[in-house]
């Protein structure tokens, strides 16, 4: 399919929403949209694909509550806006929509999250992808660096072959919103694995060490919650490259559910999850043992900390036996530690002595 | 001058037991009481210089709306304070249209302490010792060596008299100067005081102004005007033409009475016996419940009253607590009663726009210590009321606002007793003061008062006074209560209302627009979403007594609907605006019924009419009520109460109205993506 009969498609399936719309009123009925539930309820595990997407429940919008009616008169002036879009060429990001919607009278946002939160619906309801919408996020890329080599098409459409450990500076390379081949190709890679890596500190201290040559690892770093494109990009890396992607996080609940959102798809892109998660991905740490073996300075849990691991025992994606003990093991110590507590032993533990033991048990190192 | 003291030996003995104002009435006494007073200023109130300010025209003013009421007169009473070139010296003018005062009597009135017909005159007043005025005059006289002057007429007499008066605080008589009679031009009748003082003018929660706004608030019946140092004028209108009924004297009510106050009326009595004395000094004793108290307290009747001791008395009080004796007579009282009360408040509060009166409550009659009162109370809620810190308490007794000592006051402790929080109000731990835009005003009425000291500032902690007070304001708390709660209720009504006016529409013409069609009608939807009558009322003040107060009520269901609606109309405000194809009758008491019938869906009935006249302000057109419909149906209005009509009746909240179904649609989102 090209981007043209992309666009065409998205379309064609929102205005389906609008004529759903006008028909209801035309029929004197209370106008309502059907979407599924977005909630951890309503989340099952799609063998065919090996990631957690929406099951069968399904949510009705209906123009009865000032919710309902205000989210509906949004719905149609963001179709409207789409549409526009599309027909002039022009893109926008999800921060641009959201003081566009200004002009919108009563359907106007009033934060971005309720912005992204739609853009998120309407994929839901069209089965389209945000990017067929021409609506991009905010978002810098997260940086990778390592020996992968690829060709990115530049803004003025130049071909621009790019290796991602000795074409760029310390910094790495930037990811860009848009990893699709037509953006970005894939060609070699010299790397044997991606380590996937929460803090931008922790990106550091291993790049500076060289942990990237001296292991042959390509660094990915997440920035706290990674972004779609830092997902599926690992997702091609890891599909069409064959690397074996490995987590390396805090040890606290938050950092749970980021190795959650890559390894089994987010509950609130479970719609998407086949293309941008990474089934295969392994947790390298920190874990609830590590806090004990390597007697690491740890936090006391705060009251959101021992709420967000309590919910996590009863969300599905969370439910095998691994994840249950750590979360138990958590709760029971009451602690939690950060990856740079390591450097309680030194700057060059992490990369000398950590990982290397961690990622050998793993199998990934030899 | 009320002055037996002497005539009984036994009495005399126990003087030292006898309460300080006796005492110091005494004229036995080495040191007079004008010179006592002079040494204790605290004792009546001029205990700083701020206070002595206020407390000089307080008196003053206390005693012209006391005479006016006694002969009559609706009160206008003009106060005036000028600062003089000397420092800390002012001068102040009270000038009232009472009924004047004798010649002869004037310089006892002003210039001896003590003086006054109602020392013992069981009757509700605002002056209640008769000590005030003349203190105020004696307090000046001290301060500044100026003299005070007053001026007075008496109706119909030829002339007026003017005279200077100083206090000789050895003797306690008035020293008289410049004597003469003048001819006070267009004054029918009244009286002027006019005297220097030395004191500290200040502004805020104790000054002159706020003392004089909080008068008016429970005398709306008076005209008061205000000219303050700095050259500016206050007019505080009449609110009503209504006096209230003139208070008659009642003797005083045996239960609750201590035994001191028992045996000083025992000596004060011209009875011989002690059974006459029970049956003619005291309200509802009959000869029947005299000999009950009699052989209860295993005493003679007819015993020589000279004779009683105090074991006797002490028997007798004990008696008399267990003896069913009827509540003593309550036409001496004269509440300022609920529509006054809404109206002095509304008339004075209206600048800061509050959203709510609570409807006032006057409780009925009880007794303490042998003295009949009455706890009237009401709640002002929201608008531009200040809502950062405490509430605003006002107190009043008998009509007198109370400004000072509020933490000692009886009434401060019952408002702290409450757990505001279940009526709205923030309160911390559910104690003490509350906080939140309100004003909670308390008036207890009473022939006697009893206040913690002379100063006549803190009402005393009695037991059954703490207990009526709350009573009183957990009634106009619940009215609160019930008004926050139509308030949240109505929040979501008119958030459908929104849907169906504003979003809906939206909707169908975005949608018809992208889709290059007509827009849709939007009828039938609307039905659906709302299947409510909608009863929207509102109203217009169109000038001074004139209101306009209309009822839109929409058929939002898809049938054709009948229905009545009631509602308490101020029958002295109809006119023949009332009149109309759908009012069904107004009742004597103003209960107004209308009938809707076969109102076509999507339609939408006006109903209007004018209220006229001086209580047009204190109807509350969201108190309106529907009945042959089914409650469920009905928005912007009560279903009918069952004891609709009954006085006094509280209109209870039925909590269990359907609640919307704010949300249907769930959607717990974690927060753990882009």
């Amino acid at each position: 399919m090209t981007t043209t009969d992309r666009h065409e498609r998205a379309v064609r399936e929102l205005l389906q929403i609008v004529e759903s719309v006008y028909d209801q009123i035309d029929l004197g009925d209370i106008p309502q949209m059907e979407l599924a539930l977005r909630s951890k309820k309503n989340i099952e595990f799609d063998v065919r694909k090996n990631v957690w997407t929406y099951g069968d429940q399904t949510a009705h919008r209906t123009a009865k509550t000032i919710k309902g009616a205000t989210l509906m008169l949004r719905t149609l002036h963001m179709v409207d806006f789409i549409r526009d879009m599309i027909d002039n060429k022009h893109s926008s990001t999800l921060r641009e929509m959201y003081y566009i919607s200004e002009g919108w009278g009563n359907g106007k946002f009033h934060s971005q999250d309720e912005s992204n939160l739609l853009a998120e619906d309407l994929e839901i309801i069209s089965r389209c992808m945000r990017e067929d919408f021409k609506l991009r996020p905010e978002e810098d890329g997260a940086r990778v660096m390592g020996d992968l080599t690829l060709i990115e098409t530049d803004r003025k459409g130049k071909r621009k072959t790019i290796n991602c450990r000795d074409d760029v500076g310390d910094s790495g390379y930037s990811i860009p919103f848009n990893v699709e081949k037509e953006k970005v190709e894939m060609k070699s890679a010299g790397a044997d694995f991606v380590i996937a890596i929460e803090t931008g500190g922790m990106f550091d201290r291993l790049v500076e060490n060289t942990f990237d040559e001296k292991s042959n690892a390509l660094l990915v770093h997440l920035k706290g919650q990674p972004a779609r494109s830092t997902r599926r990009f690992m997702k091609r890396l890891n599909e069409e490259m064959g690397l074996p992607v490995v987590v390396f996080t805090d040890g606290d609940p938050w950092s749970f559910r980021i190795f959650a959102s890559i390894a089994y798809g987010a509950i609130k892109t479970a719609h998407i999850s086949d293309y941008l998660a990474t089934p295969s991905a392994e947790y390298v740490g920190i874990t609830s043992s590590d806090i004990l073996n390597y007697d690491l300075p740890a936090d006391k849990l705060s009251d959101q900390d021992v709420a967000a691991l309590k919910s996590e025992l009863n969300d599905p994606r969370f439910n095998d036996e691994f994840w249950r003990s750590e979360i138990e093991a958590m709760l029971q110590m009451g602690k939690k530690a950060e990856q740079q507590a390591l450097a309680k032993y030194g700057l060059d533990f992490v990369t000398d002595t950590y990982l290397p033991e961690k990622l050998s048990q793993m199998g990934i190192l030899l | 001058m009320h002055s037996d003291d002497g005539k009984n030996p036994k009495a005399a003995a126990q003087k030292g037991k006898r309460s300080i104002a006796n005492d110091m009435a005494g004229k036995q006494q080495e040191i007079s009481v004008t010179e006592f007073f002079e040494k204790n200023k605290h004792i009546l109130g001029f205990d700083s210089r701020s206070k002595a300010l206020l407390m000089g025209i307080k008196e003053a003013v206390d005693n012209s709306l006391d005479a006016c009421e006694e002969a009559g007169v609706l009160p206008d009473i003009s106060v005036s304070v000028e600062r003089t070139d000397e420092e800390e010296e002012f001068r102040i003018v009270i000038e009232d249209n009472g009924p004047g005062i004798v010649h002869h009597m004037m310089p006892n009135v002003f210039g001896r302490l003590l003086f006054g017909s109602r020392f013992h005159a069981q009757r509700q007043s605002r002056g209640q010792q008769g000590i005030g005025i003349s203190a105020t005059v004696m307090y000046g006289n001290i301060t500044t060596g100026k003299p005070a002057k007053i001026m007075s007429k008496v109706e119909e007499e030829e002339t007026a008299w003017s005279m200077d008066i100083t206090i000789d605080t050895k003797k306690n008589r008035p020293d008289v100067r410049n004597d003469q009679p003048f001819i006070w031009p267009e004054k029918e009748h009244g009286t002027r005081i006019e005297y220097y003082i030395r004191g500290r003018y200040v502004k805020g929660k104790q000054s002159v102004f706020e003392y004089l706004k909080n008068t008016a608030i429970v005398n709306p019946h008076a005209q008061l005007v205000y000219s303050d140092p700095e050259g500016k004028t206050y007019v505080f209108e009449r609110a009503t033409t209504r006096l209230p009924p003139k208070a008659k004297e009642v003797k005083p009510h045996i239960q609750g009475l201590e035994i001191g106050d028992m045996m000083r009326l025992a000596r004060d009595s011209k009875q011989k016996t002690l059974k006459n004395f029970l049956k003619n000094d005291f309200s509802r004793i009959s000869d029947r419940v005299a000999n009950e108290i009699l052989q209860l307290s295993q005493l003679n009747g007819d015993m020589r009253l000279s004779s009683l001791n105090r074991e006797n008395v002490r028997d007798l009080v004990h008696a008399v607590s267990s003896v069913k004796i009827m509540a003593p007579p309550t036409d001496c009282l004269s509440p300022i009663g609920e529509d006054l009360i809404k109206k002095g408040l509304k008339h004075v509060l209206e600048g800061n726009r509050p959203e709510y009166y609570a409807p006032p409550v006057t409780r009925a009659p009880r007794v303490a210590n042998g003295n009949p009162f009455v706890i009237e109370a009401g709640i002002v809620y929201g608008g531009e009321l200040h809502s950062e810190g405490q509430v605003t308490i006002l107190r009043f007794a008998n009509r007198v606002p109370l400004l000072y000592q509020q933490g000692a006051c009886a009434i401060t402790k019952a408002v702290e007793s409450i757990d505001w929080r279940k009526y709205g109000l923030e309160q911390r731990g559910g104690k003490g003061i509350p906080y939140g835009p309100a004003i909670i005003m308390i008036h207890i009425a009473s022939t006697k008062v009893p206040f913690t000291s002379e100063g006549k500032e803190a009402v005393a902690n009695l037991e059954e006074i703490g207990k009526e007070v709350a009573l009183a304001l957990r009634l106009c708390a619940r009215s609160l209560k019930s008004h926050l709660n139509k308030k949240e209720r109505k929040k979501k009504t008119r958030a459908k209302f929104d849907v169906v006016q504003q979003i809906l529409p939206e909707i169908a013409e975005k949608s018809a627009s992208m889709l290059g069609r007509p827009v849709p009608s939007l009828d039938s939807t609307i039905t659906k979403i709302m299947n409510v009558v909608w009863i929207e009322p509102s109203s217009m003040m169109e000038k001074k007594g004139l209101r306009t107060v209309r009822y839109n009520i929409y058929n939002y269901t898809t049938s054709p609907k009948s229905f009545m609606l009631h509602s308490v109309l101020p029958k002295s405000c109809l006119n023949e605006t009332i009149i109309s194809d759908v009012l069904v009758e107004v009742t004597e008491e103003g209960k107004t019924t209308w009938k809707m019938e076969d109102l076509p869906p999507s339609a939408c009935f006006e109903l209007e009419f004018q209220l006229d006249g001086e209580l047009s302000d204190v109807f509350g057109e969201s108190d309106v009520f529907v009945s042959g419909l089914n409650p469920t149906m009905i928005m912007g209005a009560e279903p009918l109460p069952g004891d609709w009509g009954i006085k006094g009746m509280e209109i209870s909240e039925s909590e269990n109205l359907p609640e919307e179904e704010e949300d249907e649609m769930e959607e717990e989102v974690l927060n753990d993506d882009d």
